[in-house]
């Protein structure tokens, strides 16, 4: 078995006297996607804050590629190769669909601001849009490409904000309830994208209600309840685990509310 | 590949427009020196537009392009950037004046280029400024970030006011000299000023377009969209905005020296909170997230603001100044009712919805890439 | 040195810190102006006196804030409106009101300059603000337009009452002499107790509508949340003309019970607003209570600094207090101020 990409090691975060995260630890694959779930207020997304870097762990470590990334910038997160979506879809409303996906490609490019005020930059320009283009094809998206991106309803939005991930090329990706808010078509339409992604030795953490996808898409699942890890194993085995049936998925019986 | 097309397109009219600027320019300039039939610019305008305007229209260009790459494209709102322009223009005018009258370096101050080494000074000076005020207060967001450049600029404005030896105090610093380019040619009179100006400006322009269509001023964009996305994408957000600070207030420190050297005269009444906001009133008007908007904002409200004066003068025989200011109250009213987007995305949405009926076709919405449709979504909660 | 302005404990105790130390600055100019504790307490009693008055400005900024999230930059000449009306009424040369006296004259003038400048406050929001709102106008575009006011509203001021300073005799002796009074060392005038009794009322008054009545709850539950006020079916254009008119009647109130201890100008009104708008930030702009501490604080801060140095320093003062407030701790002192003031 190939080194974990992504180790996660006693994370600990609390907010105020509540503790939102307590002594998490887990590990994640290139090639694998791994599926975090539990109820609401389990402490996933503070979770993902954390290994993208927008809030430091109180206590415990994160590493990726061998290298610890706890407590470094979001920015410098992002340069290891790591691109997330977030539970509100979070587009940058002031520009274009393709102007979205392009700031995905954000890291590939060179120029800084010397050469962009001396308008040096116009190769770069057009081999940026040019891998933004490909992208938005491949989500289906690319006749929209010059709308206003807020214009798109809220399934293309959830599409769009994965093209953007995609375009950065990351080894992690974290997709943060992709589907909350989407209707049966719409969700199948992500989960053929996120399907799609697995072939391409990217490591994925998905965050999920909808429990159908995450069975059939996931190789491993952790599960989280009040910020503890309460399981984690193959999708059979979580699903036939007695204290997870009954923690979450005994309550609700298959699919969740979002 | 169509957006390769537009992409092109767009590029084409920012060049086509700086074409036409220049033009305009020599053209103007050309008609202030040489004066055929005895004509003069402001007999083109009824006596209404002088030239001397026209300098000043310039000189406050270079600012709000300046404040619109801050306000526009990163987001950042600044109510305090007169006080940049202030310290560019008092950097000049101390100088210039004080160093001589106290026999400060005496070879190199009475040389034709330490007034231009002056203005670098003054930018680097205003640019550390920036720096530093900017590392704490960048972290703030929306009306605290606004308020807080607002405090910055009172209090360099009251410094500028009470600073009685350095500053001259209330009444400021005068004599300044004019420019010179080698012991020969002198920039003045102020037909040759007016080049000089309006040179700058083109070129910050120029500078200024060239940063917003491409990876820094996407960038940019994406950190007034969504500072987290932003982040997350790779975007060291906060260096980035710092820097775009920083090279806005050098801008506008430029223009203040350009302004102690075509004014002679340095006081503080220019640099205060009024000033600051009458700027971002420019750059609203014209149009906040685009920098031919910069042009047009400043262009506007000084014209308005002289026709005005000239017309309140002949319909009210002789008032004074009062009157012009509710007129340009209320303009500034109406037009922030009727083209919230400024002026130039207003004209262009109403040139577009004539040509769209004239068509009777449906088209994708065409948005052009330096001009971002601003999307600001009234969440201030 | 970065861990500690990391935190916001680190933050507070750097801001103790500057407090201290600035406390000490202050003694120590003091000292060298062979200041008394008698000096402070006159600095400190003239500045609360201002500081009522920016706590009533503040109260209209958090007022329009929290409904609609504007900065009302016009706020300052609804204070100015205040006093110059009160002013005009009161030496109106009018045949009906010769027969009243003194006394009458001066409340009629009073109640006529509040209820005129509420009614350009309801003005300034059906003609302006809400035509822009109707347009879903951003925030960059609504507060210039309540620039675009102020700008109009003082150059009409200018045009009616031109630039001279007018005079309005103090509300206790209904003349210019006004009575003054001597606690031991300390000198006040009449005028000052009017002030501190209205701003007393107002806030009273306040606290009434905002817990008894629908409406003001209504405004504070917009304070809180205002979607979901909306949500709850609460009309946000209805409550956006309160605000406006109850700021407006708030700046009136403070401009003319201001008018007798100062010379009312046309333009006393920018750097009312701004100082009010200072003193509102200091309580985090969404809270009320912390308007109104904020204001009295600022205003003995203001005195006190400006008479150990000099009085042209007073503006510095309270623009550096505003940025240290904003870098150290941008959601005030006092009251449940804003949530996303700064990022993560």
């Amino acid at each position: 078995m190939s080194e974990p990409f992504l180790e996660v090691d006693t994370l600990c975060k609390s907010f105020g006297g509540v503790t939102a995260v307590n002594e998490v630890s887990f590990e994640a694959r290139l090639g694998q996607t791994v599926a975090v779930i539990g109820p609401n207020g389990a402490g996933k997304t503070t979770l993902f804050n954390m290994i993208s870097g927008l809030l430091p762990p109180d206590e415990g470590q994160i590493w990726l590629n061998g290298q610890r990334m706890d407590g470094n910038p979001p920015h410098k997160v992002a340069d290891m190769g790591v691109a997330r979506t977030f539970q509100n879809v979070q587009l940058f409303g002031n520009m274009t669909v393709l102007e979205n996906v392009m700031m995905g490609r954000y890291r590939y490019e060179r120029s800084g601001f010397i050469r962009s005020a001396l308008g040096l930059t116009h190769q770069e320009e057009g081999q940026t849009r040019a891998a933004a283009l490909r992208r938005l094809k491949r989500v289906g998206l690319a006749d929209k490409a010059g709308l206003a991106a807020p214009s798109l309803p809220l399934g293309e939005q959830r599409l769009l904000e994965l093209a953007r991930a995609l375009a950065a090329e990351p080894r992690l990706l974290l997709l943060d309830e992709p589907t909350a808010g989407l209707n049966a078509v719409e969700t199948v339409r992500l989960a053929a994208t996120v399907s799609r992604i697995r072939a391409n030795d990217v490591c994925v953490l998905l965050v999920e209600h909808d429990m159908s996808l995450v069975m059939s898409v996931a190789d491993w699942i952790v599960v989280l309840n009040y910020g503890e890890k309460l399981a984690e194993g193959r999708p059979e085995d979580i699903q036939n685990d007695p204290r997870v049936v009954e923690a979450y998925l005994g309550q609700e019986n298959g699919n969740s509310a979002a | 590949m169509e957006l390769g097309k537009q992409s092109r397109r767009s590029t084409y009219q920012n060049v086509v427009g700086i074409i036409v600027l220049v033009v305009a320019v020599v053209a103007v300039g050309w008609l202030e020196i040489v004066q055929p039939f005895g004509l003069r610019f402001r007999d083109l305008t009824g006596g209404m537009v002088t030239f001397d305007t026209l300098i000043r229209i310039g000189i406050f260009t270079i600012v709000v392009v300046g404040l619109n790459l801050l306000m526009g494209y990163a987001g950042q709102i600044s109510l305090g950037q007169a006080a940049f322009y202030g310290l560019g223009a008092y950097f000049s005018a101390i100088m210039t004046t004080l160093a001589i009258r106290h026999d400060v370096l005496p070879v190199m101050s009475r040389s034709w280029w330490w007034p231009w080494l002056a203005i670098l000074g003054g930018m680097a000076l205003t640019g550390g400024f920036a720096y530093l005020i900017g590392r704490p207060i960048l972290r703030l967001r929306g009306n605290y970030l606004a308020m807080a450049t607002l405090g910055v600029g009172i209090v360099l404005y009251t410094l500028f006011r009470e600073g009685d030896n350095i500053t001259g105090g209330s009444d400021g610093i005068s004599g300044i000299p004019r420019l010179a380019i080698g012991e020969g040619l002198k920039l003045w009179p102020i037909e040759r000023y007016y080049f000089l100006v309006w040179g700058v400006a083109i070129l910050v322009i120029i500078i200024a377009l060239n940063i917003v269509n491409s990876r820094v001023g996407r960038a940019l964009r994406a950190i007034h969209g969504s500072e987290v996305a932003a982040n997350v994408s790779g975007v060291n957000t906060t260096r980035s905005k710092l820097q775009i600070l920083v090279v806005s207030a050098m801008i506008a420190s430029l223009a203040g020296s350009l302004y102690a050297h075509f004014q002679a005269l340095v006081a503080p009444s220019p640099f205060g909170f009024v000033a600051s906001v009458t700027l971002v009133c420019m750059a609203a008007v014209g149009g906040l997230a685009s920098i031919w908007g910069a042009l047009f904002g400043v262009a506007f409200v000084f014209v308005v603001k002289e026709v005005l004066r000239a017309r309140m003068h002949d319909l009210l025989h002789g008032a004074g100044g009062e009157h012009e200011l509710i007129a340009y109250g209320l303009i500034l009213i109406l037009i922030m009712i009727f083209m919230p987007q400024g002026v130039v995305q207003g004209l262009t949405e109403i040139y577009q919805g004539w040509k769209k009926g004239r068509q009777q076709t449906t088209r994708a919405r065409d948005k052009t890439e330096s001009s971002p449709r601003y999307q600001l979504i009234d969440e201030s909660n | 040195m970065r861990q500690i302005l990391g935190s916001t404990r680190g933050r507070t105790a750097v801001l103790i810190v500057a407090i201290v130390a600035l406390i000490v600055l202050v003694l120590l100019l003091g000292y060298r102006k062979n200041f008394g504790p008698e000096h402070y307490a006159q600095l400190a009693i003239d500045g609360i006196r201002g500081g009522s008055i920016y706590a009533l400005i503040a109260l209209g900024f958090v007022v329009i804030h929290s409904v609609t999230g504007i900065i009302n930059f016009a706020q300052g000449e609804f204070v100015m409106l205040g006093a110059m009306l009160c002013v005009t009424v009161y030496h109106a040369e009018l045949a009906a009101l010769s027969p009243l006296s003194p006394p009458l004259k001066m409340l009629l003038a009073v109640l006529l300059a509040v209820a005129g400048t509420t009614l350009i406050g309801a003005l300034l929001e059906r003609f302006a603000i809400y035509p822009a709102r109707n347009r879903r106008a951003p925030v960059v575009a609504l507060i210039i337009i309540t620039i675009g006011a102020t700008i109009a509203i003082r150059a009409i001021a200018l045009i009616i009452w031109g630039t001279r300073p007018y005079f309005v005799p103090a509300f206790t002796t209904l003349e210019m002499e006004d009575l003054t009074l001597r606690l031991g060392t300390l000198i006040i005038k009449a005028q000052s107790f009017w002030i501190w009794g209205v701003v007393a009322v107002v806030l009273v008054a306040l606290a009434l509508f905002f817990e008894r009545t629908i409406m003001g709850k209504a405004l504070r539950a917009c304070a809180i949340n205002r979607r979901a006020a909306q949500l709850m079916g609460i009309n946000p254009s209805r409550m956006s003309l309160l605000a406006f008119a109850l700021a407006a009647a708030l700046g009136a109130v403070g401009g003319m019970v201001l008018a007798p201890a100062t010379r009312p100008t046309y333009d006393m009104g920018l750097m009312l607003g701004l100082k009010g708008f200072v003193a509102a930030i200091m309580g985090g702009l969404l809270s009320y209570p912390g308007a109104v501490v904020g204001g009295l604080v600022l205003g003995v801060v203001e005195n006190v600094g400006a008479g150990v140095t000099s009085a042209g320093y007073k503006d510095i003062i309270v623009f550096v207090i505003l940025v240290l407030i904003l870098l150290f701790r941008p959601r005030g002192f006092i009251g449940g101020g804003e949530q996303a003031v700064e990022e993560a």
